[in-house]
C-alpha cells in the first residue's frame, strides 16, 4: 500500500502521481497532464503541459488548441518522469487511446482511461498489462452487455443500409465524432459512398495529418443536392438528431450507434429507425477478462457501474473498490456535445 | 419464428402507426396461414395460459449463467423486462432451431401439463437454439405481454389495408368467437363466423371544446344541457338478440362489461344508443380511477364485479328498431330514448342522462362549478335541432369542461419508467410544505416532453441523494405545477389528502423551492360536496 501511495493519489483535480508530479486525465487545470485519449471528459482544456500517445496528439491539438504545449510517445516506449517510468499501451477504445502504465520501485499501476477488449478494424487492439494496481472503467459493467463481433456488426450495419436502399431510403448513422464515427466508417467501408458531417471531416483530417489512413469519405454539406445524397450513407454526431440539416436528408432512415442500444427500451426511447449496439467500451466479459489478465492485487473501479462491478469482483475474490471520478457517459455526453458544437460552428 | 421476430423488431423500433401497419401488412402477405392466425390471437389476448412460471425461468437463467441473484436483479432493474433480461444474459446459442410461430405455440400449449423437469429441458433447449431477439420473443410467448404498441385497432387497420374489408367488421371478426384449429385466415377475416349486420356501429358524433361566450350560442331554449360524465364513451348495439358494446376507440369491449349486457337484454326493442360507460355504485358515479380497474381485463372476476360495478348513462339514440334516425333532431331522438327507457323498470345500473334545468345562460356557471362534486367533468351543450353528426363537427355540440385545479410542488423521489422509458426517470413523487418539512402529495408521470424528461433524468443522475431499489431520493429543488381534477380528504395518505388524476402541467423552472404551496393551501381547495 505504501508504494501505491507514492504512485497514485485520488484528489479533487483528478488522479495524481505524487512522485512523478503529474496527473492522469485531470478534470481541472494542472501543470502536467498525461492523457489517455482525446474524448472531452478525459482530455480537458487548460493544462500547462500535455503528454499523450502519438496518434492522439493531432486530435488534442485540433480539439483543445493548436498552441497547447504537448508531447507524445508511441505505444510501449517508456520515458522516466521524476523517477517514475511512464508508458502507453493500446486500449482499443478510439484511435490513439492508451492505457497509462506507471512504475516506481518495482510497483506498477495501470490506468485504463476507456478501453475495449474486442478488436475492431481501426484502432490498435487492446493489450492486457500486468500490474499491482489496476484502475478500470466500468461503463458497461453489467452482464447484460456483451457485444457482437466486429464481423457480425459489419453484417448488421451493411444489411441495414442495403434494406434502406431497396426502400429508397438514405441511411443516417449517429455516433460521436471522435471514435464512433471512424469506427462506423471502417464498418461501412466499401458499402456505398459515405458522407460525413463537418465536425467529423475536420477530425478525420487531423487524424490523417498524423499519418493514419482512414476510409474515403465526402463532406456532407447543407448545399449538397438532395439527389446526390439519396440512398447514400451519412455519418453525423448525435447532437444532429432532430436538427434541420438532418430533416433535409431525403427519406432518411436514422440509426443510433451506442452500447446503450443493447436494451430495447433505449432503442425505442429515441424515436429513430434503428439502434445498433456498437460500443467503444469493454463489455462485461471483456471487463472481467481484462481485470483477471492484469493479475492486480487491488482494483479501482471508475465511471459507470462502479458499485456493481466492484461488488462482483470482491465476490469472485478480487479486491476492488469504487473510485469516484469526473469521467463517464453523462460527463462525456455533455462535454462531447459542447466540443462537437464548437467543431460544427 | 425468424419472420415473426423481424416483425416485432420492425414494429417496436418505430413510433409511427403507419410504419407499424406496413410491417404488419408485409407479415400478413408473406407468413404461413397458421402463423397469421396466431399473430391475431396473440395481439387480441386469445392466447394459451402461461405454461412456465417466471420464477422458474429466472432460476434456470441464474443456473446457466452462474450469476448471483443480486446481479441478476440489478440487470433486471436496468432492462426493465424479465424476458429481455434473460435473453441478454444467456450465453450465445449453440445451434439454430427453426420453428414457425405456430409450431412454437403448439409446443408451448403442450408444455402446460408437464413436470417442471420436462419444462426445464424444453426451455433450455429452446434458449440454446435461438438468437437473442428470438429468445426474447420466445420468453414473451411463454407469458409476458408484448407491449410494443400494437392495439387491436392497429391490427385491424393493417388487416383492412391488406383486404379492403371494413375495419369495424374486422374488429368484430377478430374479437368474435373463433377457434384457431377450426378456422382459416381467409374465413376469419371474411367473418364467416360472425354476422356483422348485427354488430355494425355508427361513427361517434364528437364535440369541440366551447370557444365562445354562452350568450353567443343563441337562445337557451334551443339547447339541451347535460353533464359530461368522465368514463368511456360507448355505443351499445342491440339487434336480433345480439348485444355489442363498442368503445370510442372503435374496439369491441362487450366481454369486459357482462353486467351491461345483462341489463340491456331486458329491452324488447332493437336499438343503437350512445352513452358513457362508468363505474357506478349506490347510484353515484365513481372516479375514473375506479373504472380503470375494469378495463382491458381478460377475465372479469366476481370480486371485481362487486367492487367496481359498471353502469351506463345514455346520451342519444342513432337507430331504433332497424331505422337509422340520425337525421332526426336531437330533441326528438331524446324523446324516443325516453320512451324506450320508460318501457321497462330501469335497473340501477342503467340511467338516462339527466337534463340540466336552466332558463338563463348565467345559471350554468354555478352548475358547471359544481360538476366536480358529482364526479362529472363539466357540461355538454347540444342544439335541440342537431342531427347525430358523423365525427367532429363545429357548432351543434359543445363540451364545457371544468378547469383543473393546480398546485406548485417539489420533486422528492424519482423512478425509472418501464418499456420504452426504462432508461429515463419518468415517475416522480411530489411534495408540498408542512411546517418546516415536506410532505408527499402526489405521484405523477405524464405531461412532460421527451426532451424535458431527458433533461430531468440527467439532473437526477447528478442530484440523487439516496437509493432505495429503483427509487432515487433527490434534492428538493425542481418545482412543478401539478394539475388535478379533484381533491378529497383521505386518511390513507400521509398528507391527509388524495388528488384525482394528478399530472404535471408544467415545469416551473422560474420558481424556487421556497415558493411551493403548503399543505394548508392545498386543503383549502377542498370544497364540501
Amino acid at each position: 500500500m505504501g508504494k501505491e501511495n507514492e504512485l497514485i493519489k485520488f484528489t479533487k483535480k483528478g488522479i495524481y502521481c505524487p512522485q512523478g508530479k503529474f496527473y492522469l486525465d485531470p478534470w481541472f487545470p494542472v501543470d502536467y497532464a498525461i492523457i489517455s485519449h482525446g474524448h472531452a471528459d478525459h482530455a480537458r482544456w487548460g493544462m500547462k503541459r500535455y503528454l499523450c500517445q502519438h496518434d492522439s496528439k493531432a486530435i488534442l491539438q485540433h480539439r483543445i488548441g493548436a498552441d497547447i504545449k504537448i508531447e507524445s510517445l508511441g505505444y510501449e516506449d517508456p520515458i522516466t518522469i521524476n523517477g517514475v517510468k511512464v508508458s502507453f499501451h493500446p486500449a482499443g477504445h478510439v484511435i490513439g487511446s492508451a492505457q497509462i502504465r506507471l512504475e516506481y520501485k518495482g510497483y506498477v499501476v495501470v490506468f485504463t482511461g476507456d478501453y475495449k477488449t474486442q478488436p475492431d478494424f481501426i484502432s490498435t487492439p487492446y493489450e492486457p498489462v500486468k500490474c499491482h494496481t489496476f484502475i478500470t472503467e466500468s461503463t458497461f459493467g453489467l452482464p447484460i452487455y456483451n457485444w457482437k463481433s466486429e464481423k457480425e456488426l459489419q453484417n448488421d450495419l451493411q444489411n441495414w443500409v442495403k434494406t434502406n436502399q431497396a426502400n429508397n431510403r438514405t441511411s443516417v448513422f449517429l455516433g460521436y465524432s471522435l471514435g464512433k464515427a471512424q469506427r462506423l466508417m471502417s464498418l461501412l467501408d466499401g458499402c456505398d459512398e459515405i458522407y460525413v458531417h463537418r465536425a467529423i471531416k475536420n477530425l478525420n483530417e487531423a487524424i490523417e495529418g498524423s499519418g493514419i489512413d482512414l476510409p474515403e469519405t465526402k463532406l456532407w454539406s447543407a448545399d449538397l443536392d438532395k439527389k446526390t445524397l439519396q440512398n447514400k450513407i451519412i455519418i453525423a454526431p448525435p447532437a444532429l438528431l432532430g436538427s434541420r440539416m438532418l430533416k433535409r436528408v431525403p427519406n432518411a432512415a436514422t440509426a443510433i450507434c451506442s452500447g446503450w442500444m443493447q436494451i430495447r427500451g433505449n432503442r425505442r426511447w429515441q424515436a429513430v429507425d434503428a439502434g445498433f449496439a456498437v460500443s467503444d467500451h469493454a463489455d462485461w466479459n471483456g471487463l472481467i477478462a481484462a481485470v483477471k489478465a492484469t493479475e492486480a492485487e487491488q482494483v479501482y473501479v471508475t465511471h459507470g457501474s462502479q458499485a456493481i462491478f466492484s461488488k462482483y469482483l470482491n465476490e469472485i475474490g478480487i479486491k476492488a473498490d469504487e473510485l469516484k471520478t469526473e469521467y463517464g457517459d453523462e460527463q462525456m455526453a455533455q462535454a462531447e456535445k459542447e466540443t462537437e458544437k464548437a467543431e460544427t460552428e | 419464428m425468424k419472420q415473426f421476430s423481424e416483425l416485432i423488431s420492425a414494429i417496436e423500433i418505430t413510433n409511427k402507426t403507419n410504419a407499424k401497419i406496413d410491417a404488419l401488412v408485409n407479415y400478413f402477405e408473406t407468413a404461413p396461414d397458421k402463423d397469421k392466425l396466431w399473430l391475431i390471437a396473440i395481439f387480441t389476448g386469445k392466447r394459451p395460459s402461461r405454461p412456465v412460471k417466471t420464477a422458474l425461468m429466472k432460476q434456470w437463467c441464474m443456473e446457466i449463467t452462474e450469476l448471483p441473484e443480486w446481479l441478476f436483479l440489478e440487470s433486471y432493474s436496468t432492462v426493465g423486462d424479465l424476458g429481455e433480461t434473460i435473453a441478454l444474459l444467456l450465453p450465445l446459442p449453440t445451434h439454430q432451431l427453426d420453428l414457425t410461430l405456430s409450431e412454437w405455440m403448439k409446443e408451448l400449449k403442450a408444455l402446460k401439463p408437464k413436470t417442471d423437469e420436462e419444462k426445464k429441458r424444453f426451455v433450455l433447449e429452446a434458449w440454446s437454439g435461438l438468437q437473442q431477439q428470438e429468445r426474447l420473443i420466445f420468453n414473451k410467448l411463454i407469458g409476458g405481454s408484448f407491449r410494443i404498441g400494437v392495439s387491436k385497432k392497429t391490427l385491424v387497420n393493417a388487416l383492412a389495408k391488406l383486404t379492403g374489408i371494413d375495419a369495424n367488421q374486422l374488429m368484430h371478426s377478430i374479437i368474435g368467437n373463433w377457434d384457431i384449429d377450426s378456422i382459416s385466415f381467409e374465413e376469419l377475416i371474411k367473418g364467416t363466423h360472425i354476422n356483422y349486420d348485427n354488430s355494425k356501429p355508427y361513427p361517434f358524433c364528437l364535440a369541440y371544446a366551447l370557444e365562445k361566450e354562452l350568450p353567443e350560442l343563441g337562445e337557451p331554449k334551443d339547447w339541451i344541457v347535460e353533464q359530461k360524465w368522465d368514463g368511456i364513451r360507448g355505443q351499445i348495439v342491440k339487434r336480433n338478440n345480439e348485444i355489442f358494446i363498442w368503445s370510442r376507440g372503435e374496439e369491441l369491449v362487450t366481454q369486459q362489461f357482462p353486467e351491461l349486457v345483462e341489463v340491456i337484454s331486458n329491452f324488447s326493442d332493437d336499438f343503437v344508443i350512445d352513452g358513457e360507460i362508468l363505474a357506478m355504485k349506490d347510484n353515484a358515479v365513481l372516479l375514473f380511477n375506479d373504472l380503470q380497474k375494469r378495463l382491458n381485463r381478460k377475465n372479469v372476476t366476481k370480486k371485481l364485479l362487486e367492487e367496481v360495478p359498471i353502469g351506463f348513462y345514455a346520451y342519444d339514440i342513432m337507430e331504433f328498431n332497424g331505422d337509422d334516425i340520425r337525421e332526426t333532431p336531437f330533441a326528438e331522438r331524446r324523446k324516443i330514448l325516453e320512451t324506450i327507457f320508460n318501457s321497462i323498470v330501469l335497473p340501477a345500473q342503467l340511467k338516462l342522462s339527466f337534463i340540466v334545468d336552466f332558463k338563463k345562460w348565467e345559471q350554468l356557471h354555478a352548475i358547471r362549478d359544481n360538476s366536480r362534486a358529482i364526479n362529472s367533468e363539466g357540461l355538454m351543450l347540444k342544439q335541440k335541432a342537431s342531427p347525430y353528426h358523423t365525427g367532429r363537427k363545429k357548432g351543434d355540440w359543445w363540451k364545457w369542461k371544468v378547469d383543473p385545479l393546480t398546485i406548485d410542488a417539489v420533486m422528492i423521489y424519482a423512478q425509472k419508467g418501464s418499456g420504452r422509458r426504462s432508461s429515463k426517470y419518468t415517475d416522480y413523487t411530489f411534495a408540498v410544505k408542512k411546517d418546516d418539512a415536506l410532505v408527499t402529495v402526489a405521484k405523477a408521470y405524464s405531461g412532460l416532453t421527451d426532451k424535458e424528461i431527458t433533461e430531468i433524468s440527467r439532473w437526477i443522475n447528478k442530484n440523487a441523494i439516496e437509493k432505495f431499489g429503483p427509487v432515487r431520493t433527490v434534492k428538493p429543488e425542481l418545482v412543478f405545477e401539478i394539475a388535478f381534477e379533484g381533491i378529497a380528504l383521505s386518511n390513507r395518505h400521509k398528507s391527509g389528502v388524495a388528488l384525482r388524476f394528478p399530472r404535471i402541467s408544467r415545469w416551473r423552472k422560474d420558481k424556487p423551492v421556497e415558493e411551493i404551496d403548503t399543505i394548508e393551501n392545498v386543503k383549502q381547495l377542498i370544497t364540501a360536496p
